[in-house]
């Protein structure tokens, strides 16, 4: 196939000369993901804040006056909206996505910069006025972050006004946000890649950045509409998800609405998200684990078509969520079978994982820590998955602290620990520092452990049928004593693990001011982000010649070569073959 | 060449993905269509689930719904006539994405007058359309139908309608700033001087789109 002319444009690329064209109005991809990252984790910590509240309230109920029970919805309901979608998925495709699809695909940009500006602009937009939600009257919406109707919107919710419109905007806009990021990632990845970089070449990272953009795009459609027909329905007194309502007494003036609608909705976003989140955790462990266990990933191929086959699978499956809501009972058959075939590729990528640890040479470095760490807790919260995806077992664990152990296992505990293995590996990259190790594994083993101690104990919670989303459990004579001081135990994990990201926080920011300086490519790694003229890369990332691209990303320890990694821009050297090259090149 | 015996010997389905994953571009298409297509895709998912939302309202609601060929018929001459309005609407966008067709091909040949032209009547047809659409909300405004209710039946009707056709007519408005906009560019020169007139085609993608987007709105609420 002919390179189109028009698509090569490799002219050079206008510096922006000003501090205000660099840092701040800057379209150079890695400030923008550098913005995004810092805009993400400061909202995570307002997050973070919020979790310490209501595990006050939990551990110990009646203690902390100052928590009253529509705080403590509120909290909730921030907490999880925040995390799911203003960090993680902010920081995974706004600042991972932005940082390495250009880097690691040998592009000096994304396609259209300009447009990829305005998408953290917009995406800080959203930010500022879910924030703005906390200062008005009422304050933020308390609906938990699913924001079912008809309670969302009914007085009685704390929020019920002004915050969940606040909330429903602030979704819209973000959603407009990452469009215009999304837009840009995927084409860059399929029309973008440097000469030899074949779809099949590509580290597993961009993979994974690459389906969850694909996702997103054709998942938050479905919420951008239940957020419009919602507004309306609260703002104009229009009857989408609103039955005929008695409230307090009064029927209200709504008539005839499906509040079922809204949860096919959101579900048919909020199961792709959860995908949107792990897939690109997936790509990133995996280019950790092969680069510090100096081994070839295991199953490359497997592991494409696995990233491929559970993004088109996540789109099948979202009425798992919906089993005790009320549905026909053969679909309850359908989505159960559907949940557990995602079981297949996912193991299978675990089993990859492992089998690229075993007989690898095994540097426990920080970043590889935390991607052996996210091996456990994924492997955990995976397995309860599988009990929560059938309907019987699904049905007496539903809505309690069980679900709330699963979700964090898997969604939650396991991303982040990505999160921090890649800012562990690429800091170095970014910004020209290294890491204080022994900090750093301060900071690992008070995370994995503490995230251990909090959601263990919460599993055995959940079988009791101890029942989420309560302010306080009372004298219920379901619940033994014994319940109680397991609350105050993972309350008092999950506060000390709070602590450990301040831990983190002040490694980071020590780092970043006294860090030894760092080579180019600490982690002897083999994608092209390390191999870049100068750290941290210029504008335009490669100074005058885009690199061109001999192999795959996971050359490391070829038998008879030099050293034991070889870089994907280093051509074959006839004696040694063109190794375990899994892309045909033009 | 010892690469292509290599290549010869795979299967015939990983021949397929090897042959699409081996280029550094997997569509030979400029940047800004491809990056249209994948919008358009994305934009395809809003409409469904709107239309969806439309439908699954339809169905659980009790009461009746109104019935559209009388809600949307205008009296002419003493005489109602049912959905006429709506058929001048339709055939006037239809329209409009053949002159939009036109102004690709003219485009294409670098006939910049004709491309110019071309591109204002298809604005021009998408603003008549606009327009008609605000007559006829007016004329059902006018009727007592509310988003929140309505004379004739299920309050759901005034909702989705409104709801849709609003969000279908920000898209056309949208297309009519954007049509303007690139045609102020060919009548400059901006895309004679680059030497491709691709963005021309890419924003008759958009109109297109639009366009098909009604044919939906308008089989499943008008002649539902």
């Amino acid at each position: 196939m002919a390179y189109v002319a028009i698509a090569d444009r490799d002219a050079p690329i206008h510096d922006p000369h000003t501090f205000f064209l660099k840092y701040i109005w800057s379209q150079d991809h890695k400030v923008i993901a550098i913005q995004y990252a810092i805009v993400a984790i400061s909202v995570g910590l307002v997050a973070l804040v919020l979790s310490g509240l209501m595990r006050l309230q939990l551990g110990f109920p009646g203690t902390f006056h100052f928590i009253e029970p529509q705080d403590y919805y509120q909290f909730i309901t921030m907490h999880g909206m925040i995390m799911v979608i203003y960090l993680l998925t902010a920081l995974f495709l706004g600042g991972f996505g932005n940082y390495l699809i250009p880097l690691m695909c040998g592009a000096r940009d994304m396609v259209f910069p300009y447009m990829n500006m305005l998408s953290f602009w917009v995406y800080l937009l959203a930010v500022l006025v879910l924030m703005a939600s906390f200062f008005v009257p009422g304050g933020p919406t308390g609906a938990g972050w699913t924001l079912y109707p008809p309670q969302a919107i009914t007085q009685g919710t704390p929020g019920a006004g002004l915050g969940i419109i606040l909330m429903l905007i602030s979704l819209g806009i973000f959603i407009v946000a990452f469009t215009m990021g999304g837009l840009n990632y995927v084409t860059t990845v399929l029309q973008a890649r440097c000469r030899g970089m074949t779809l099949m070449r590509m580290p597993l990272s961009v993979w994974g950045i690459f389906m969850a953009t694909i996702l997103g795009l054709l998942a938050f459609p479905a919420l951008l509409v239940s957020a419009v027909m919602m507004t309306l329905d609260s703002t104009l007194g229009t009857s989408f998800f609103m039955p005929a309502v008695m409230s307090l007494g009064e029927k209200l003036g709504h008539n005839g609405g499906s509040p079922l609608l809204f949860q096919h909705l959101f579900w048919f976003f909020g199961h792709p998200e959860v995908y949107i989140v792990a897939l690109p955790a997936f790509g990133i462990v995996s280019d950790l684990l092969s680069t510090h266990a100096r081994k070839n990933i295991f199953g490359y191929r497997m592991m494409v078509w696995a990233i491929i086959a559970i993004g088109g699978l996540s789109f099948v499956v979202w009425a798992h969520h919906m089993y005790v809501s009320g549905m026909n009972p053969y679909f309850g058959f359908f989505f159960a079978t559907t949940t557990l075939i995602i079981a297949i590729p996912t193991a299978i990528k675990v089993y990859n994982w492992v089998l690229t640890l075993w007989k690898g040479d095994i540097h426990l470095t920080v970043p590889m820590m935390f991607a052996i760490g996210f091996i456990f807790t994924f492997i955990h919260g995976g397995l309860t998955g599988l009990f929560l995806g059938n309907v019987t077992v699904d049905l007496p664990l539903s809505d309690t602290y069980f679900v709330v152990a699963h979700f964090h296992m898997v969604m939650g505990v396991s991303p982040i620990l990505v999160v921090f293995g890649a800012i562990y590996h690429w800091f170095p990259k970014i910004t020209g520092r290294m890491w204080n190790q022994k900090l750093g594994m301060v900071h690992f083993w008070m995370t994995f452990l503490g995230t251990y101690a909090i959601y263990l104990p919460m599993h055995y919670l959940g079988i009791l049928g101890v029942p989420r989303r309560y302010y306080a459990l009372g004298n219920t004579d379901f619940i033994p004593d014994s319940v109680h001081s397991i609350n105050a135990a993972i309350t008092i994990s999950a506060l000390i693990v709070a602590a450990a990201q301040l831990v983190f926080l002040f490694n980071m920011i020590m780092s970043l001011r006294k860090g030894e300086k760092a080579p180019p490519n600490p982690w002897r790694a083999t994608t092209l982000e390390w191999q870049t003229p100068d750290t941290p890369p210029k504008h335009g990332n490669w100074g005058p010649k885009l690199p061109v691209v001999h192999r795959w990303a996971y050359d490391y320890s070829v038998p008879g070569a030099k050293e034991d990694f070889i870089p994907q821009n280093e051509p074959v050297d006839p004696k040694l073959g063109a190794g375990r090259d899994h892309g045909t090149h033009r | 060449m010892a690469h292509d015996s290599q290549a010869a010997a795979l299967p015939p389905l990983r021949q397929v993905t090897e042959d699409f994953a081996a280029d550094k571009q997997a569509f030979s298409v400029p940047w800004g269509k491809a990056m249209m297509w994948i919008f358009l895709l994305s934009d395809t998912f809003i409409f469904t689930c709107f239309l969806t939302s439309y439908m699954n309202v339809r169905l659980s609601t009790l009461a009746t719904w109104p019935n559209p060929s009388q809600v949307f018929s205008l009296n002419i001459g003493g005489q109602d006539i049912p959905l006429i309005l709506i058929a001048i609407m339709t055939f006037v966008l239809i329209t409009s994405s053949g002159t939009m067709a036109l102004a690709v091909n003219y485009g294409y040949r670098r006939n910049r007058r004709y491309t110019v032209l071309l591109m204002v009547a298809t604005a021009a047809l998408g603003a008549t359309f606009v327009s008609m659409q605000a007559f006829e909300w007016t004329k059902l405004i006018m009727e007592g139908v509310r988003p929140w209710s309505n004379p004739w039946g299920a309050p759901q009707f005034g909702s989705a309608f409104f709801m849709i056709t609003g969000f279908h007519g920000l898209h056309v408005s949208a297309g009519v700033i954007y049509l303007l906009t690139v045609a102020r560019r060919v009548h400059t020169g901006f895309y004679e001087k680059r030497g491709s007139y691709e963005t021309v085609e890419i924003a008759g993608l958009y109109w297109h789109f639009v366009d098909l987007v009604w044919v939906f709105i308008f089989a499943f609420f008008y002649l539902w």
